[in-house]
């Protein structure tokens, strides 16, 4: 009997499957959150073991240190291949961008470097399409124009898992093997495989972290679920969206859009 | 807006709602999350304030349409998906787009759905994008359709124009073979039969929309059909060699032995391997990714399908497709493209546009091209042998999609009908053949007759006169003093072939065999004509490459369709229109015309004599030895 966990991943192994039969160079973006753990674990699954690909994390130097400490453990734990990226100062972002959003920019920045300099045909991210309202309207393999921004107006069909595999030069893929897992799912699928989690997530003097950011753009918020059944009893009631406590999500109507349209995850 | 997605695990169901553009499938979603209280806090008075900053009421399909554009011009651009659920089950609601220009984004959303809901403004009626929808879910293989009849506020919540858009609708699906599991007026403003039934309807009995979403059905991978694995890739991380994939339907098992289509290499599972799993599994079945390492290592590439030896896909490199055209540039017969099907990839050219499908009328139409959002029955050839299935009978392996350059232009459904399983044996069947020299060569035999033997091969349609040419022919040859014979269907299917009927790899068994037979024949100094219709462009190719080079004359007796029925000399096309003969050629079995036939006779424009009289000019200009001046002798 197949449960619903079961064909979640199945999709995800066939997604990760194609992306690293179909893109060279490829590489997955790694935030070292919930998601990103869960989809690192899923590619290990896809390649019997093995992550065929480097990790890339986007870093502003701003992540909380249990953050930095629990890369550290897994990166020697698991023996995985790491490129940490610097992002560029706030300072350098789109001053016309609210403050949060101009900070949360500083990744996108950091990946359009990257890009430029390492020639990624493909780069894995583990975003979710009940995250927020633009990431539920993207494709599972999505094309970049060349300074990769994101086309929304005029995206390509995909059905049949049949993706987008032919790109112009100079331009990349963007990957989303997690596209159809929601919040629950990630947590149901964590606690079944026994995937490792930043302690943070965790609620300690009625506080946790639901959706993990830099620390001067996330916000805990209150809660009691001290262990991954208390999380899902809790998500299981909730009203508060996941990213309530993400600044850069706020600040004007289309402050997201705006991130993502010019490349963000 | 996110996680009132409380969907732990469970029987998820993926629902697709489509419609015209404005008949209201944002709204309606919009407004059954808020009555079945899936919205997340502030979600309400979030999209109630940019309602009002636009100047509108409370606009329920701006919890859905997140783009700035989108907002601003109040129109869903590209598909959405929505959590939610019912006191039965979770499910996951897919918005698809109504306007006609973002029908591609429309086939993105509905192509991951078991079950659509079919929006109908009451006021409007049946419009345009509500049939090509219809259609399209049809094409795409969804069975299980609901209807709603929206903004039935609009017209007063009238029975009586409920029941005309009802028939209206109902008649077009029954048309395309689907039959909704119900037909509900609504208002998707007002919440009128959507969570509860509607006091302002009381004339209604039938469910209401979350009653009707209930009443749909999962959809199982297929477990039952016959074992499909599309390669994607081989992995050698480590010192196993895994074949990967993903199990499209039926199962798979340690010790099975398996086929690679369409290199036709056998093999057996040694193992299916499995990260982290506590034991490696010994059985995979539909919907499950596997890795699979083998006894021996034979050749494997990505796009190979496995298959168990006795059920193997068919191999073609010819097949028919139901397309939907989403290409900028129309398709056009001649044009070339990168077909996807499954995990392979082949060059394609469009042979022939057989018809397009108007999804208003559904009458088929001839044309010479097919238009953006087109739907069109065509043929495509393929460079290389495709390993696939007719889509009836296993619709993974059985659709495809079209690559023009960076662009995907098109998916469509395989057809087979009409065309043979190009699967069997290559080379001989028994090892110990050694090729015996003769001691006479085709140079003496030519100089003993006069003329060099050689195969003369008619095609053409059933009554385009290959039969009468060629006896015919053979008289005028023979009174020329010339070796000469007929191979048609009467001496050949009474005697060699007289095990063979009329399937398609019956056809190509006896074109087989009349292109060896031909081939003996010229080989001892015969001009042979065969007399058949051989309508299959690689069996024609087959007996060239059975004859001798340069031995092989292709000659088209051309006549069209419309022609050859009128003249009907054995009453053939008659029976075959009335059902009789089943997978007649032309009829309800394709013809391929050569594409460079040595010589081409047009019987519609030429007489019987005319005829006669060009291919025996033909074949003396180029059989017969002219009579050098022999022992000149240059020292007399």
């Amino acid at each position: 009997m197949t449960t619903h966990l079961d064909a979640l991943e199945a999709r995800s192994v066939y997604i990760l499957r194609e992306a690293f039969a179909r893109l060279e160079p490829l590489g997955m973006l790694w935030s070292i959150g919930k998601d990103s753990n869960a989809l690192l674990w899923l590619a290990r699954k896809a390649f019997f073991g093995h992550v065929p690909f480097p990790l890339i994390q986007l870093d502003t130097e701003m992540e909380l240190p249990e953050v930095y400490a629990f890369r550290d453990r897994l990166v020697a734990d698991w023996d995985l291949t790491l490129k940490v990226e610097l992002c560029p100062p706030e300072e350098a972002m789109d001053q016309t961008l609210p403050p949060a959003t101009r900070s949360a920019a500083r990744k996108t920045e950091g990946l359009r470097a990257l890009l430029a300099r390492d020639g990624y045909r493909g780069i894995i991210a583990g975003i979710r399409r009940d995250e927020q309202s633009t990431r539920a309207k993207e494709r599972v393999f999505s094309p970049r124009r060349l300074d990769g921004s994101w086309d929304f107006r005029d995206q390509p069909p995909e059905f049949w898992d049949q993706y987008k595999t032919e790109v112009p030069d100079g331009t990349h893929v963007r990957i989303h093997p997690l596209l159809h897992w929601t919040e629950i799912d990630i947590w149901h699928y964590t606690k079944r495989e026994g995937i490792p989690v930043v302690p943070l997530y965790f609620a300690r003097n009625g506080k946790r972290y639901r959706s993990l950011g830099e620390k001067n753009i996330t916000f805990p918020i209150d809660s009691d679920a001290a262990t991954i059944d208390e999380i899902i009893r809790e998500l299981e009631v909730t009203r508060t969206p996941e990213r309530a406590g993400r600044a850069m999500d706020h600040e004007a109507e289309d402050s997201f859009e705006r991130l993502r349209t010019s490349g963000y995850m | 807006m996110t996680s009132y997605s409380q969907t732990g695990p469970g029987q998820q169901l993926q629902i697709v709602v489509v419609g015209h553009v404005d008949h209201g499938k944002s709204t309606l979603i919009g407004r059954l999350l808020y009555d079945t209280d899936s919205l997340p806090d502030g979600k309400y008075e979030e999209v109630k304030a940019v309602s009002e900053k636009r100047g509108m009421p409370m606009e329920w399909s701006f919890v859905l349409d997140a783009f700035q554009a989108e907002r601003d011009q109040a129109i869903t651009i590209d598909t959405t998906q929505i959590w939610f659920r019912t006191p039965a089950r979770p499910y996951v609601i897919i918005d698809a787009p109504g306007h006609r220009e973002f029908l591609k984004n429309m086939i993105s959303g509905a192509a991951l759905a078991e079950a659509a809901l079919l929006v109908v403004d009451a006021e409007e009626g049946v419009r345009e994008q509500s049939r090509r929808h219809a259609y399209l879910l049809h094409l795409l293989g969804l069975r299980q359709v609901a209807v709603v009849v929206n903004k039935m506020d609009r017209v007063g919540y009238a029975a009586e124009r409920f029941h005309e858009v009802k028939q209206e609708i109902a008649a077009y699906l029954d048309s395309i073979g689907l039959s909704p599991t119900a037909i509900v007026p609504i208002s998707a403003r007002h919440g009128d039969n959507l969570a509860r039934p509607s006091y302002k309807m009381s004339w209604y009995d039938g469910p209401t929309v979350l009653t009707a979403l209930d009443g749909f059905h999962p959809i199982a991978a297929p477990s039952d059909l016959p074992l499909r694995i599309p390669v994607q890739d081989v992995y050698k991380f480590d010192d196993r060699r895994i074949i990967a994939g993903r199990v499209e339907s039926g199962q798979i098992s340690v010790d099975d032995q398996i086929v690679f289509s369409p290199s036709n290499r056998i093999a057996t599972v040694k193992s299916l391997e499995a990260w982290g799993a506590p034991q490696p599994p010994i059985r995979a079945r539909a919907g499950q990714p596997v890795g699979i390492t083998l006894d021996e290592q034979v050749f494997v590439e990505r796009g190979d399908i496995i298959s168990h030896v006795s059920s193997a896909p068919v191999l073609s490199n010819v097949f028919r497709a139901t397309l939907f055209w989403l290409g900028h540039a129309p398709l056009a017969v001649g044009s070339r493209y990168r077909l996807k099907l499954a995990t392979d990839e082949a060059w394609v050219t469009v042979e022939a546009i057989e018809h397009t499908i108007d999804t208003q009328t559904l009458a088929d139409e001839a044309a010479d091209y097919v238009d953006r959002n087109g739907v069109a029955e065509v043929i495509l050839r393929a460079t290389d042998m495709l390993s696939l299935d007719a889509y009836r009978a296993n619709p993974a392996t059985g659709r495809c999609v079209l690559i023009d350059g960076y662009e995907t232009v098109a998916g469509g459904t395989v057809s087979l009908e009409g065309y043979p399983d190009q699967r069997r044996q290559k080379g001989p069947k028994s090892e110990n053949l050694t090729a015996v020299e003769h001691l006479l060569t085709a140079d003496g035999r030519g100089r003993r007759n006069g003329h060099r033997g050689a195969v003369v091969w008619f095609t053409g349609l059933s009554g385009a006169g290959k039969s009468t040419l060629a006896m015919q022919v053979e008289q005028r040859l023979f009174a020329l003093g010339m070796q000469v014979y007929v191979l048609d269907g009467d001496n050949v299917r009474r005697g060699l072939n007289r095990d063979l009927g009329f399937a398609p790899e019956d056809r190509v068994e006896n074109i087989r065999r009349v292109g060896e037979a031909a081939a003996l024949f010229a080989d001892a100094g015969v001009i042979v004509i065969t007399a058949f219709i051989s309508p299959y462009r690689g069996d024609r190719d087959k007996a060239r490459e059975a004859a001798a080079e340069d031995g092989f004359h292709e000659v088209y007796i051309k006549a069209d369709l419309e022609t050859c029925e009128q003249r009907d000399p054995k009453g053939l096309y008659r029976k075959a229109r009335a059902g009789e003969i089943k997978e007649f050629t032309g009829i309800s079995a394709p013809y391929e015309p050569p594409e460079t036939a040595e010589l081409v006779v047009d019987t519609m424009t030429h007489d019987v004599e005319a005829s006669v009289d060009l291919i025996v000019d033909y074949i003396r200009d180029r059989l017969v030895i002219r009579n050098r001046p022999t022992a000149v002798a240059t020292g007399r």
